[in-house]
């Protein structure tokens, strides 16, 4: 099997760490080598943040180097943006179209971008726009939009759909398994 | 059994499978982890220290006591604990003693990417630097035999990327801890001229014995391969270096220093080209080189900033990488959170034109626009002396118009001597203590003010008010920021002042503080779009096509745009 590299990305408080847990555990189940790397600090105020997860036969860098992403998962789209050259040329951008803006841009230093789907359409061929937060909060809770987005990745990937079930149900709080479920299904389920 | 660990959970794994007896530590990112998981197991001693200089001290006590001892600091912490480093080179150890410091190349979290290499060589000890996970918690173990083998303390380094990337480790059984007969021995604990100049002797045997049979620690080691390229590399070059030549050859050094020599050259006669790849300072690349052999290293690389596999494979092998274009977007700096009592503070600071020497903390990104309320920043404590250099190059009138602006976490690591320093030398300095009642900067941990130990029992809370004016400050005010009012009256009146004053401000970190407030919005009809309530540099405050809005998923419903708007267009979403 060819290592496969997923990189995260978002704004720091965003919350990534389930995403990262849910990879992690899911490829040591699978018995492959598997290396997650992660932002701690400074950036995590607000900031922009990036998590690499790296899983195949043997991983030496925990790194995914710029070009090599097999799919990058943006919470924020203009992140999403930002990280795009880690993309390999036919790789999947899966993208929350949410926006927040930075704070160069509340203060008038800078504007936020105004087209960025198109962009990130013209520039990769494989991109799934998706509103999360909206698909949240339907369900009754802003904070599985995570979950929802897990639920899109999972989709795209080649791994048996139970297995995710299983690691995601081992890593939340047991009392919102069930609304995590719904939220994955979500995901899993979306079409574009 | 195997688990997926971060670098830092793998040490104190290690830590524990070693049997140590105290573990001590002041945070700083990427070092903060270890400690917080070291507390975890009941059977360790764990601190935080109030500095970095202190947690050396109590291990090397714990160690001269006979029990193992770990402390865990970042980079720039070591500067801090170097007084008790370079001396206990000289005593060397009881139990063993292991300091581990974690470097952030490419300055991720810090103010500077010294390498601390060079405290290795300078102070005469030996460091390992592990490459991931299962190294990290296997040169922990490896440190303590050494250390008791030698009579050494060791240092293990690790950076930024081994300290936060999760890889596999197997665990391993504990072995108990153990506590050796305490001896007094002052020849060797007692670092006076006459016993020092005696155990400067066995430093410089000692490290040449290690340099010996460092030639054949396992740790260091050749993975042969295509003779035509070799490399030499540590810690997480390693790795890169592995992406990019699977196939050549490899001298992987776990031990940085001293350096194992006749390996090094051994290495070198059996390749064509020879490659030492480190980040940061040619520290390794300088030493081989004036051992008369031909490397290339920094003539390719910068020492500034992280390397990649990337880098390595344009720089070395010529590949011309085709990656997208790097799109130039606006920057997302890191801001002070919605709620943040210190925006308060800077917001003042700013409205009343007082300017500010800054310290280390989260209230640093005040210094960022909008707010702009810092002009310095060095060091933890700096904020202090340097308030009372600033008067005493400029005067008492410039000093009435600027303050010091420090953390609780940061005062009481090494603010204190700066503020014995004004009282003494008769300095009018203003300093304000921002008590947020928490270390927040690196996620949140308790420090002698909290009243909570590490392992979240309870402890007596220094008093910060008692303290102050035990140092001769006799003008302390404790402060609610939130009362903007009232903080710009008191700081007018301190900052005229011509003695020196403190101000404290309390209130704690927004996200510690879980008292519920509804979020605010703004009424359009009173709002004019003046943008003041822009200047507080609230993230959840924002403007679209000429109006403002509120983001409510961002507001903490601090209120302190309800106080700044002079329309009175702030409401409670009820
Ligand atoms: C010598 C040294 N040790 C540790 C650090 C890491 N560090 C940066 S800020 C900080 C603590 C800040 O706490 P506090 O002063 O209470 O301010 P807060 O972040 O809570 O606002 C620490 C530990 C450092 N920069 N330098």
């Amino acid at each position: 099997m060819q290592n496969v590299n997923i990189l995260i990305v978002g704004v720091g408080g965003q919350g990534s760490l389930l995403t990262s847990r849910v990879l992690g555990s899911l490829s040591s189940r699978l018995g492959y080598d598997v290396k997650v790397s992660e932002v701690h600090g400074m950036a995590q105020r607000g900031g922009s943040v990036v998590t690499h997860v790296r899983f195949g036969e043997k991983i030496y860098s925990p790194l995914i180097e710029e070009g090599k992403a097999d799919i990058i998962l943006a919470f924020e789209k203009m992140e999403g943006l930002r990280w795009l050259h880690y993309l390999k040329e036919d790789g999947m951008l899966i993208v929350n179209d949410q926006a927040i803006k930075p704070m160069p841009v509340v203060t008038g230093a800078a504007e936020y971008p105004d087209n960025i789907l198109n962009r990130l359409n013209d520039a990769v061929s494989k991109v799934f726009v998706i509103n999360a937060l909206e698909m949240a909060k339907e369900l009754g809770n802003i904070r599985v939009s995570n979950t929802v987005l897990l639920g899109v990745l999972a989709q795209n990937m080649d791994i048996e759909k139970q297995l995710w079930k299983d690691t995601l149900s081992g890593i939340v709080p047991k009392k919102t398994i069930e609304i995590n479920l719904e939220a994955f299904e979500r995901g899993y389920n979306i079409r574009v | 059994m195997r688990e997926l660990m971060l670098g830092n959970q793998a040490v104190a794994r290690g830590a524990y499978e070693a049997g140590v007896a105290v573990a001590t530590a002041y945070p700083g990112t990427p070092s903060t982890e270890i400690t917080e998981f070291i507390a975890k197991y009941d059977e360790i001693y764990t601190e935080w220290s109030p500095n970095e200089k202190v947690a050396l001290e109590v291990a090397i006590g714990a160690s001269m006591a006979g029990g193992r001892a770990i402390v865990s600091m970042k980079h720039v912490g070591l500067n801090v604990a170097a007084d008790p480093l370079f001396t206990v080179s000289y005593t060397g150890i009881t139990g063993g003693l292991v300091i581990v410091v974690a470097d952030d190349p490419g300055m991720h979290s810090s103010q500077n990417e010294q390498d601390s290499r060079f405290y290795a060589r300078a102070a005469h000890i030996p460091m390992l630097e592990p490459a991931d996970s299962q190294e990290a918690k296997a040169y922990i173990k490896l440190a303590f035999e050494l250390s008791e083998k030698y009579d050494t303390p060791f240092i293990v380094r690790l950076t930024t990327r081994v300290s936060h990337s999760q890889s596999m480790v197997e665990i391993d059984k504990p072995q108990p801890i153990s506590i050796k007969e305490y001896e007094k021995r002052p020849q060797k604990n007692v670092m006076m001229p006459a016993m020092a100049k005696a155990r400067h002797i066995v430093v410089e045997q000692r490290m040449k014995d290690i340099a010996q049979d460092s030639c054949r620690f396992e740790i260091n080691e050749i993975q042969e391969g295509d003779p035509k390229v070799g490399i030499i590399a540590s810690g997480i070059v390693y790795q890169y270096a592995r992406e990019v030549f699977p196939k050549a050859s490899f001298l992987k050094l776990g031990m940085v220093h001293p350096l194992p020599k006749d390996l090094i050259l051994e290495f070198a006669s059996q390749v064509d080209k020879l490659y030492v790849l480190e980040e940061l300072e040619p520290i390794m690349e300088e030493q081989i080189r004036s051992w008369g052999i031909q490397v290339i290293g920094k003539d390719l690389f910068s020492v500034q900033g992280e390397y990649t596999a990337n880098m390595l494979e344009r720089a070395i092998k010529g590949t011309d990488i085709d990656v997208r274009v790097a799109e130039e977007l606006p920057n997302r700096p890191p801001v002070l959170c919605p709620g943040c009592p210190h925006r308060a503070v800077f917001y003042n600071l700013k409205k009343m034109k007082i300017m500010a020497t800054g310290d280390i903390g989260c209230y640093t990104l005040g210094a960022l626009s909008p707010l702009e309320a810092i002009d310095t920043c060095v060091c933890m404590g700096a904020s202090i002396g340097m308030a009372h250099g600033f008067e005493k190059a400029r005067g008492r009138n410039f000093s009435k118009k600027m303050v010091g602006v420090i953390g609780d976490s940061t005062f009481i690591h090494s603010g204190i001597g700066g503020l014995i320093d004004v009282v003494y030398n008769k300095g009018i300095s203003t300093i304000l203590i921002l008590d947020n009642s928490i270390t927040a900067m690196t996620g949140h941990q308790d420090n002698p003010a909290t009243g909570l130990t590490i392992k979240g029992e309870i402890a007596p809370a220094l008093d910060l008010v008692a303290l102050v004016k035990a140092i001769g400050i006799d003008n302390v005010q404790v402060v609610d920021p939130f009362n903007l009012m009232e903080s710009e009256a008191i700081l007018k009146e301190e900052t005229q002042r011509d003695e020196p004053s403190v101000i404290i401000y309390k209130r704690p970190c927004a996200l510690l503080d879980k008292r519920q407030a509804s979020p605010l919005m703004i009424n359009k009809e009173k709002c004019t779009s003046c943008g003041l309530c822009l200047r507080l540099g609230c993230p959840a405050i924002q403007k679209q096509d000429d109006a403002m809005f509120i983001d409510d998923s961002l507001c903490n419903g601090c209120g302190l745009c309800k106080q700044v708007c002079r329309f009175n267009a702030m409401e409670r979403v009820d």
